[in-house]
């Protein structure tokens, strides 16, 4: 028997108040896998996003975990399971110090491990130099570092990132796509990315979905969502 | 030696106002301050621990384990209020008013109609001290310290401990901490029940100074209501400090011109206050900060 999908998702529809932003998505993560979903504005990414962390309620469809059916599953069950979420606009807690915010992130991960401090601090050293500062003081990327470094304390299986290169300097983007990498080549994380940031994408993914009006229209393999004509293409539709 | 006298005497005042500030806001303060909810049952709250330290004092509790019973009923009720009531009204503001005030309503009716219009009190402790020509009450004193000594545990419960990080962070920003993990309806019925249990302990603390009857929250209410109004959402920077200044009012105008006008002063400082700072104290203060 071959081991179950890390996530998958089938005819997924969800939104806010009544309005179809999915409209039935099937899609499948494997574990180590780096797989980003692209799509201009408005397509539905951080709708999708937003539903896979137990945020927002589907109206039809199942989401599958880790082999566990989690449609019904508040949030916070599903990050115990194993998910790290990374949101769109950092969310930081900004009254929080850097070490605070990362002491929240400890909640997740209780069942799979002691906090490791140590691996963070390698992977982020300014966020070790700046433990006792107020995250809302942090500058945009810093505030980056830390969104990510929050989810590893939670030892995640699957890491959800939404749109980490928005209001981030171009020479940051760079950066955050190398520790994303090294993060999952280093703990086996898979990553569920979605962007639109082309350099980003280009950088990072090993494979792709296409996004347009709610609905996965295309599937990249690796050549093609590291090219960047292939993904420009798609972004420019 | 008449001067140091009347120093003592302007003090003993000011303690008295400031702990009676400080212990009757606290619980008004953390359900506000953490949760948003305006909880117009604070006062029932307070007059729930006031009859459990009361009955379990004149059970043969000795008055401080009495006072910690009175806490942690008025804690328990609090929780299960949360659990049917509360929790459906969380972004509800106005509704949560409504609620409360229900509450608080029948709160007060339902023990008149149980226990009568009055309950045989517990007399104060510790008795009192002549200093010069006047005797104060030795009490008094201890409750002054005991604000002091709330204020200091609630810094530590907040700011030191894992709750605390976890309670502030669902406040900041509750979507990403449930996504993170966090059991946030867990973490906002402890946060109530932690305030109600506070508004117990202030009844249990003043039980041996007032008469018992089933009003008596009405007592309270006032004073906390102006401390958090001008403190604003933050307990340490608005409470402690809206308190601090308050209570030099109230005392002031209490010592030159009687009860009435320090209530008078205390309803005047807040209208000014809200005109100045429409955020409280502590909204001042923050902006200040940065």
């Amino acid at each position: 028997m071959s081991e179950p999908a890390l996530l998958q998702t089938e005819g997924l529809f969800s939104g806010y108040g009544g309005e179809q932003v999915l409209q039935g998505v099937d899609l499948t993560i494997d574990a180590g896998e780096i797989v980003a979903v692209i799509g201009r504005n408005g397509v539905g990414k951080s709708t999708l996003i937003r539903t896979l962390t137990g945020l927002l309620a589907p109206s039809a469809g199942t989401i599958r975990l880790f082999g566990e059916d989690v449609t019904g599953l508040p949030a916070n069950q599903r990050a115990l399971r194993g998910v790290g979420y990374i949101p769109q606009g950092r969310e930081v807690f900004p009254e929080l110090t850097v070490r605070e915010n990362l002491m929240v992130g400890e909640v997740a991960g209780r069942t799979r491990g002691a906090p490791d401090y140590d691996m963070v601090h390698r992977f982020f050293p300014i966020l070790k130099e700046r433990a006792r500062q107020r995250a809302g003081t942090l500058s945009g990327g810093q505030q980056q570092q830390l969104a990510i470094a929050r989810a590893m304390m939670g030892h995640p299986r699957l890491m959800l990132l939404d749109e980490p290169s928005e209001g981030i300097q171009p020479s940051i983007i760079k950066d955050i796509s190398r520790n994303v990498r090294a993060l999952n080549a280093q703990t086996g994380v898979a990553v569920l990315l979605v962007e639109q940031n082309l350099d980003l994408i280009v950088s990072m993914a090993q494979r792709g979905y296409v996004m347009e009006k709610g609905r996965i229209v295309a599937s990249l393999d690796q050549r093609e969502i590291t090219s960047r004509d292939e993904v420009r293409r798609y972004l420019t539709i | 030696m008449e001067f140091l006298l009347a120093i003592f005497s302007i003090s003993y005042q000011f303690g008295d106002a400031f702990a009676f500030l400080v212990i009757s806001c606290a619980g008004l303060a953390v359900i506000f301050g953490m949760m948003g909810i305006i909880n117009l049952a604070h006062g029932e709250f307070i007059m729930c621990g006031a009859y459990v330290t009361a009955a379990s004092a004149r059970a043969g509790l000795p008055l401080p384990m009495a006072i910690a019973c009175g806490a942690l009923a008025a804690a328990i009720i609090g929780m299960a209020l949360e659990r049917t009531v509360i929790r459906h009204l969380y972004h509800r503001p106005l509704d949560s008013i409504i609620a409360t005030w229900g509450i608080s309503l029948i709160a007060t009716q339902g023990v008149l109609i149980l226990l009568g219009p009055t309950m045989q009190g517990i007399g104060t402790p510790l008795g009192s001290t002549l200093i010069g020509d006047r005797s104060y009450s030795i009490y008094r004193l201890v409750l002054f310290a005991t604000s002091i000594g709330l204020l200091l545990g609630l810094y530590l419960l907040f700011y030191r401990t894992r709750f605390g990080v976890i309670s502030r962070a669902t406040i900041q920003r509750p979507d990403t901490a449930r996504a993170l993990g966090v059991d946030t309806r867990r973490v906002y019925a402890l946060t109530f029940g932690l305030g109600a249990g506070l508004a117990g302990l202030a009844g249990g603390l003043y039980a041996p100074t007032m008469t018992m009857v089933p009003t008596m929250g009405s007592t309270f209410i006032v004073e906390s209501f102006v401390t958090v109004v001008v403190g604003g959402a933050d307990i340490f920077l608005g409470a402690a400090p809206a308190a601090a200044i308050l209570a030099v009012i109230k005392a002031a105008l209490t010592a030159w011109y009687g009860q009435l006008f320090g209530q008078i002063g205390l309803l005047v400082a807040v209208i000014i206050v809200i005109r100045v700072m429409p955020g409280g104290l502590s909204a001042f203060i923050k902006r200040w900060q940065k």
